[in-house]
């Protein structure tokens, strides 16, 4: 039964994925790139002339979205501090071992 | 745990630690110049915390030392994120301004310039910390949290 | 209907998806889960990259580039971003199937459910 029903929801699913597999544009041909191209191209505010950066994707990555970048750390430091504090070591008693 | 491998394999290791933490530096340094930066940079550090660990075992005690060098790379990047606050949080105040970093780079193509980018390539060096303190941090504490684990036929 | 070559990256996430998801659906080991989740998520970092791409564009690096005319950068960014997400989610559920083998001595999904009850 419950396999039946996960292979139902694996067969929708997967339709559902080369339905909108078809109705994409055509791989290399995006449309709507003004955002990017102040990105690379704009000669006063663009990455080159206001960060003074060659490697664009870094320049988004620590100026003009800072903040996603600094959540993303936040999200790795409490993803090492989860690992820390599932595999502590614990003694029988409960009580704490240190290392 | 305290396995510990072959003559062969330790020597290697010593050997090879030292070019890959060499070319993690590279790439964090150069982050603002070439493919890479502090996330790649930081996450080729700790493969050698990896080659480390497979080679002497995951002995001592690296806990406290990593989890404060994690610590501090992200607040010394809030902190450097914060100090742009005349203008807005992550404004490039260093950026052409001739001091640390502040050299300037011609638009269009060019052989590229290491003294350039402003905030950018400190920022790249805190996240490179924080990123490598926290990858060996976590194949160090499940290094030592397997000295428990039996090992058991894999089911499918 | 168009024609599927042209979209022979798209079809190419859809697959890995399709793979990730079977894994995570029909396989009974923690670890085998896992990887299917870390399957799904490459399919997703390949479709964003996927987006990306402008026809003859080159990498989005003014260093000794080849060309004047490249890819878009922001969703580059956006994968690295999530790159790092997922690597961090990984390790966090590896440490939970560490923490169910220690406590139920099994990393079956059914065996430690029937544990639980």
């Amino acid at each position: 039964m419950r396999k039946s029903v996960a292979a139902l929801a694996f067969l929708i699913v997967f339709a559902f994925l080369l339905l909108g597999m078809s109705q994409l544009r055509p791989f290399g041909e995006p449309e709507n790139t003004e955002m990017d191209d102040y990105f690379l191209y704009d000669q006063e505010e663009g990455s080159q002339a206001h960060n003074q950066v060659n490697n664009i994707v870094t320049a988004i990555l620590f100026d003009y979205r800072g903040l996603d970048t600094l959540g993303e750390a936040t999200v790795l430091f409490s993803a090492v501090s989860g690992v820390v504090t599932v595999l502590r070591k614990v003694k029988k008693s409960g009580k704490e071992v240190q290392g | 745990m305290n396995w510990k491998m072959s003559r062969v394999v330790r020597t290697i290791a010593d050997i090879m630690v030292v070019p890959i933490i060499i070319f993690g530096i590279y790439l964090i340094i150069h982050g603002h110049l070439s493919p890479g930066g502090g996330f790649q940079g930081g996450a080729v550090i700790a493969s050698s915390t990896a080659l480390l660990i497979i080679a002497y075992g995951s002995f001592g005690k690296h806990k406290d030392s990593l989890s404060s060098l994690e610590s501090t790379g992200l607040t010394l990047f809030i902190l450097i994120a914060f100090l742009g606050l005349g203008y807005t949080v992550f404004y490039n105040f260093l950026a052409s301004g001739g001091a640390v970093f502040g050299g300037t780079v011609p638009y269009g193509i060019n052989p590229g310039r290491l003294d350039s980018g402003g905030t950018v390539p400190l920022m790249n060096i805190m996240v490179g910390l924080e990123v490598t303190a926290a990858l060996s941090l976590i194949l160090w504490m499940m290094a030592k949290g397997s000295d428990s684990m039996d090992v058991e036929e894999a089911s499918v | 209907m168009i024609s599927w070559f042209l979209h022979l990256p798209f079809l190419v996430v859809g697959i890995l998806v399709a793979i990730g998801l079977y894994t995570v659906l029909f396989k009974n080991n923690l670890i085998k889960i896992i990887m299917g989740i870390a399957i799904i998520q490459n399919g997703v970092n390949l479709f964003l990259i996927s987006l990306a791409y402008r026809k003859d564009g080159v990498a989005p690096i003014w260093t000794s580039a080849p060309d004047e005319f490249m890819v878009m950068p922001t969703p580059h960014a956006l994968t690295l971003t999530s790159i790092v997400i997922g690597l961090a989610t990984t390790a966090l559920l590896l440490s939970f199937v560490m923490m169910i083998k220690r406590h139920y001595g099994t990393i079956d999904a059914d065996k430690v459910r029937r544990c639980r009850e």
